[in-house]
């Protein structure tokens, strides 16, 4: 039977028709590619209208294929295969053709746009024809939910499925849950305590009763898919016995060995060689950082084996690794914080009193190193003017284009708690001022009524080399006023610096332990930027919080939820469909000669003795087609994606060069449909 | 003497995971590249038969394109790594076959790799069109004198075989 083909060519607005012609396209694709029924051009294909016209024509006129040549099938293959699907049509009889992402986006030659976009539309044309329906499969769905991060974002989206009634466990790499939300002083816009409102949520997870924690512990291995991934998880050893210790905190007091804290205090506090980072810290078992423990370094101590009055330490304790099963996966791994010192001529590291934001949080945090008092670095002067500088890091093409969203923020923050607690003078030099959430731009005014002195302009030199009288000892900052349009110096006591937010060190790699990927500056990538923000490419491996790109800690919390919103969306509805894109081996074609056996990485393929051939596990397949590619004897076809569909695909890419013809110019249709008339199949 | 004016047309095959989504990228990023090549999606840059590539070239293609996930990041675990040992196993036959091994080409490129997606596109457009039009199918078309040759090599097999027992 002929199949009829409907073609349907989107303007995406003016995205593709911009530097596609597609009345053309569709025009050129009725008149020339066989096959073709209907062809039409359409504002915007995704809308309801567009998709209801394609539903329209399968049903009125018949059409047995579908061509859809818009954006990339990543973003709207669903849509349209549900299209499909409403009008009857078996869904894998749809074929997408990517004329946005890899046509118009990427050129500007019109002429040679429309030619491409002709390619790949005949292209799928000439596959569409070869395509075959096929049956969607459904799996279970494990309602366990593992979750990465157990910072705000991890937290609440580990509380929303746990308070469904869901099992969750919650891997965290540090020895507590928190996250950096922990070692904050106050939150904007509001000034409660970070503490105050974190440490409920941090001990309601450790108590509830549907939440395994495990901290101290890294993600090693993903492998399976959605609704039943396995993972492995390495729990790193505390040398405490957990099931022992009860958290007294005695082997902390009596440890001899004092050692600066780099992860919580970032430098400005001390902590002991058995510690746990944070007094509020769940759980609070201790762990032994063995590289500074006197016992492990020099082999003597054991002051706190001997203090320790349920025995809990083992310094024997060795890696554990912990195999889990779960249905979806929540990555919220955080943030770090930009390091300062990539900008030298701002002083940190160098010049005692220039700070970074985080160790200011520590400075002005009540539970921090000075406890609250806002000191210059010797510990006791109480600085009489601050510099705060936004920017640092951040907008700047040299480290980070993309503005970090927090920092205008934090720094009015800092402004604020500057002004009560001492009495010096606040100056914050920005570029832009950025307040858009709630309540954010009354802080702003808040704080142009208290009195901080705003500086448009970008800080070229933090010094302390004085050249009046006047600057002697002080940092003075040498800067554009932009909005005076002069270079001005201005001497201070302290300069703090609002450090960019930047992606986890491992975040890369992390990802593709995790099968998701990584954009350009190392931010997970979500399914789509405005309407899909927590899903990503991998079905089951959701993101949330600053993983995903810098943001504050509503938005966090936002997306926690929301992730966990679409997990608990899945448990509930307890199956999961997965596409039919398998391999079958032809028992009759098949040799046996086990070279397929060796190819699979997921040992799929298993070896009938008796019959002497291979045959192909369908529930492990994933549908990679290498075994198909490999097959000596052409004895395993790939679900939608078999030889016939394939090499149809590169003559229609060809239409135009088929006879040796390397010319792009359109060619007389005439001639176009008996070249393609007298290719047969393969 | 190059041709200035020739367009090469090129068949690129990318994989579902990385690849593909470099060249979606290169489309958001809106980074230019040349428009000379067509991409056909596979699930695995693994998938990629050589027949495929054989294909493309006897269709017309001047050049082919073959891009997967870096090796150790491959969506299949280490199917990349199968089609690289096969790429240059099809490097050799067609060479074999005389066709300029240049013309083939496998890139690597992940989902954050727009740029050099498109770096990898624009290179091999180059370096195809410095090589010239393949021009493998009109190589082939059955004219008078090919076929009288073939008949002739036909027949002195025939002649040869006869004289064996």
């Amino acid at each position: 039977m002929a199949e009829k083909i409907g073609v349907y060519v989107c303007h995406c607005g003016s995205n593709i028709a911009g530097t596609v012609d597609v009345e053309e396209v569709a025009r050129w694709a009725g008149a020339s590619l066989p096959g073709v029924a209907v062809a039409r051009d359409y504002k915007f294909m995704c809308s309801s209208l567009g998709q209801q016209m394609i539903e329209e024509d399968i049903r009125t006129q018949g059409l047995t294929r579908v061509v859809v040549a818009a954006c990339s099938p990543h973003l709207h293959e669903k849509t349209f295969r549900r299209a499909c699907e409403n009008a009857g049509l078996n869904p894998y009889l749809l074929q997408m053709t990517n004329i946005r992402e890899h046509c118009s986006w990427v050129h500007t030659d019109r002429a040679a746009a429309t030619a491409k976009a002709k390619g790949l539309v005949s292209a799928a044309v000439r596959r569409v024809a070869e395509q075959q329906p096929l049956e969607r499969m459904y799996v279970k769905v494990n309602p366990a939910t593992l979750v990465v991060g157990g910072g705000i974002a991890g937290l609440q989206a580990t509380l929303e499925l746990a308070d469904a009634g869901y099992p969750v466990y919650l891997v965290e790499r540090e020895p507590s849950i928190g996250g950096h939300m922990a070692q904050f002083d106050k939150t904007f816009p509001t000034l409660d305590c970070s503490a105050c409102i974190l440490t409920p949520k941090m001990s309601e997870v450790g108590q509830h009763d549907k939440v395994t924690l495990l901290t101290y512990s890294e993600l090693e291995e993903v492998s399976g898919s959605v609704g039943n991934f396995k993972v492995k998880i390495r729990k790193r050893a505390r040398m405490v016995d957990a099931a022992k210790c009860t958290g007294c905190g005695i082997c902390i007091e009596k440890c001899p060995r004092k050692i600066r804290d780099e992860q919580f205090e970032v430098g400005m506090g001390y902590r002991k060689s058995i510690y746990t980072p944070f007094p509020q810290a769940v759980p609070r078992i201790p762990v032994i950082d063995t590289a500074n423990c006197t016992f492990f370094t020099r082999g003597k101590c054991q002051v706190c084996s001997k203090v320790c009055p349920t025995q809990a330490i083992d310094y024997e304790q060795k890696d554990e690794i912990v195999e889990l099963e779960v249905g979806n996966i929540i990555l919220a791994t955080g943030w770090k914080l930009f390091d300062c010192r990539k900008l030298p001529q701002y002083g940190f590291g160098r010049l005692a009193n220039v700070f970074s934001n985080m160790e200011f949080e520590r400075l002005s945090n009540a539970a921090g190193p000075t406890n609250g008092k806002i000191v210059l670095r010797d510990g006791k002067t109480e600085p009489r003017s601050v510099a705060i500088i936004h920017c640092v890091g951040s907008r700047d093409t040299n480290h980070n284009a993309y503005c970090s969203s927090v920092c205008c923020m934090a720094a009015l923050k800092f402004g604020h708690l500057i002004l009560e607690k001492t009495q010096a003078e606040v100056y914050s030099f920005y570029i832009d001022m950025r307040a858009p959430q709630k309540d954010y731009e009354e802080f702003y005014q808040r704080l142009l009524e208290e009195g901080m002195h705003f500086i448009r302009g970008k800080v070229a030199e933090v010094t302390n080399a004085a050249r009046k009288p006047e600057e002697a000892g002080k940092l003075i900052v040498q800067f554009e006023d932009t909005l005076l349009g002069r270079q001005r110096r201005l001497p201070v006591d302290m300069v703090v610096l609002m450090g960019a937010l930047e992606p986890q060190a491992d975040a890369k790699e992390f990802g593709i332990r995790s099968c998701i990927s990584c954009s350009e500056g190392g931010w997970y990538i979500e399914r789509h930027p405005k309407l899909d923000p927590v899903a990503t490419m991998t079905d089951g491996v959701f993101v949330a919080g600053a993983c995903q790109g810098p943001k504050d800690i509503p938005a966090s919390v936002v997306q926690g939820a929301a992730a966990a919103a679409r997990v608990a969306g899945m448990i509930s509805k307890g199956t999961v469909m997965v596409e039919p894109v398998v391999a079958t081996i032809n028992e009759e074609e098949c040799s046996g000669c086990r070279i397929c056996n060796t190819m699979c990485p997921f040992n799929a393929i298993e070896f009938d003795e008796e019959k002497q051939v291979s045959r192909v596990v369908t529930a492990l397949c994933k549908g990679c087609g290498t075994c198909v590619a490999a097959c000596p004897a052409g004895a395993i076809t790939g679900a939608h994606f078999n030889n016939r569909q394939i090499f149809a695909e590169i003559e229609g890419a060809l239409w135009d060069a088929i006879n040796g013809e390397t010319a792009s110019e359109p060619h007389d249709a005439g001639t176009e449909r008996s070249l393609l008339a007298g290719l047969s199949n393969p | 003497m190059p041709d200035e004016t020739f367009e090469p047309k090129i068949v690129g095959f990318c994989c579902n995971w990385c690849s593909y989504r470099a060249a979606d990228l290169a489309g958001t990023a809106r980074i230019k590249y040349a428009p000379n090549v067509r991409i056909l999606r596979v699930m695995c840059s693994g998938r990629v038969d050589p027949s495929f590539v054989l294909k493309a070239l006897a269709s017309g293609a001047d050049g082919v394109l073959v891009a997967g996930c870096h090796p150790g990041e491959c969506h299949y675990i280490s199917q990349n790594y199968k089609a690289m040992r096969r790429y240059h196993m099809l490097k050799h036959t067609l060479a074999g076959l005389g066709v300029e091994p240049d013309r083939v080409r496998l890139v690597w490129a992940s989902a954050a790799e727009g740029q050099q997606f498109a770096d990898a596109v624009d290179k091999l457009v180059e370096d195809v069109r410095r090589l010239g039009p393949l021009r493998w199918p009109a190589n082939w078309t059955e004219d008078g004198h090919r076929r009288e040759a073939i008949a002739g090599m036909a027949k002195e097999h025939e002649e040869a075989m006869e004289v064996l027992p």
